[in-house]
């Protein structure tokens, strides 16, 4: 090394507005607050199912206002972003050879589809 | 040369000169370049007609000796494989990012190679043989789980797009861990327990936040980020079976 290289400062806080990859990251990064936002709810809604039937009346009321509705259709969105962001990258995580060859990549990510598609479709079974 | 198409090229160039220049300047050379030229093909025009002083590195011209990684307009690429083609009329050509500029184009590369040796990047063999007990042979699937690997001509672009290593320089880096796997991956190699001690640690790959920015812009499809989360599945493993199975042994 000579005696005088010059290191380039990175900004901490505005690094990842220089790549459109960096935004990507972020958006997946940023999105599982959603997650968090929604499981909080979660844990609200049996607060209040412990307070009896009227005070959970009043959270399911909540809910269906405008801004409860507004909340939700934000989160699945959110949701549906975060988990298509992962599923698409699981062939890098987990591959699996079988034999000389590796399991192409779409067949892993599509298992991932179709397990979830199939999850979904029990709960909103049992939900109905 | 007349024969092929010709275009008039701006290239801007981050200089710096350690002696003279307390921060790097950008200079614009007007290079007129043939369509087939790759961005390593204008700088070597640079050197031999209008600058000599300019300094970069390249030796083989053919993706294959990792020497010629900088920022072509922005992006972290092997100036032999950067066609001009692909490119407007105005090029920008900068360092590698996330590394100390010793010259113009020329980067401070210690820091990688002391991480690469640190993860023991070579064969250490489960048991020792002497040469009379023959090879260490290996099938050919066994050969395929760790062979992406072995492409890697460390060229350091990974480092230059991982704003991880930007942010964290501590952090040990995409082809260090990768170079890790892929000996901890052969059947040949006993040698894992080794390299954990450095991989396994907080500056080792759980610093990696999966940006996946390293196997963008790997030229030799190694997918660094692939075997990075890899590394992490097989390290969560191993604390679980150390915390909560101790009498199973690795």
């Amino acid at each position: 090394m000579s005696g005088k290289p010059y290191i380039r400062e990175i900004s901490k806080t505005t690094w990842f507005l220089s790549q459109p990859r960096y935004k990507r990251y972020m958006a997946r990064e940023v999105t599982c607050i959603f997650i968090f936002a929604y499981t909080f709810l979660l844990i609200v809604a049996l607060a209040r199912l412990a307070q009896g039937p009227e005070a959970f009346q009043e959270f399911l009321n909540a809910l269906r206002s405008p801004l409860g509705v507004l909340f939700n259709v934000a989160v699945l969105i959110a949701t549906v972003y975060h988990s298509m962001s992962w599923f698409n990258v699981t062939p890098q995580a987990m591959p699996i050879q079988r034999g000389e060859e590796f399991v192409p990549g779409k067949i892993i990510v599509g298992a991932h589809y179709g397990a979830w598609a199939v999850v979904s479709l029990i709960i909103l079974i049992l939900g109905v | 040369m007349s024969e092929l198409q010709k275009r008039q090229i701006q290239l801007e160039v981050l200089r710096y000169n350690p002696e003279t220049d307390t921060a790097p300047r950008y200079q614009t050379y007007s290079v007129p370049c043939l369509d087939e030229w790759v961005v390593l093909d204008a700088l070597n025009y640079v050197k031999d007609h209008l600058d000599p002083t300019l300094s970069y590195r390249w030796s083989c011209h053919m993706a294959v000796c990792g020497s010629c990684g900088m920022m072509v307009n922005g992006e972290p690429k092997l100036a032999c494989k950067a066609f001009i083609h692909e490119y407007a009329d105005q090029i920008k050509v900068e360092p590698m990012a996330n590394f100390p500029i010793e010259r113009d184009l020329v980067t401070s590369v210690e820091d990688f190679i002391t991480k690469l040796a640190s993860v023991k990047p070579y064969l250490i063999p489960k048991e020792d043989k002497p040469i009379s007990a023959g090879e260490f042979k290996q099938t050919p699937a066994e050969l395929k789980k760790f062979k992406q690997y072995t492409l890697c001509i460390n060229c350091m672009l990974c480092y230059a797009a991982c704003p991880q290593y930007g942010l964290v320089p501590e952090f040990l880096g995409p082809a260090a861990i990768s170079m890790a796997h892929r000996y901890n991956q052969d059947s040949r190699d006993g040698g894992r327990d080794q390299r954990q001690e450095v991989v396994a640690s907080n500056e080792g790959v759980w610093e990696c936040s999966f940006v996946g920015a390293c196997s963008e812009v790997c030229p030799k499809h190694v997918d660094p980020a692939g075997a990075l989360q890899q590394v992490k599945v097989a390290s969560t493993i191993d604390w679980y079976k150390e915390h909560l199975m101790p009498w199973v042994t690795k």
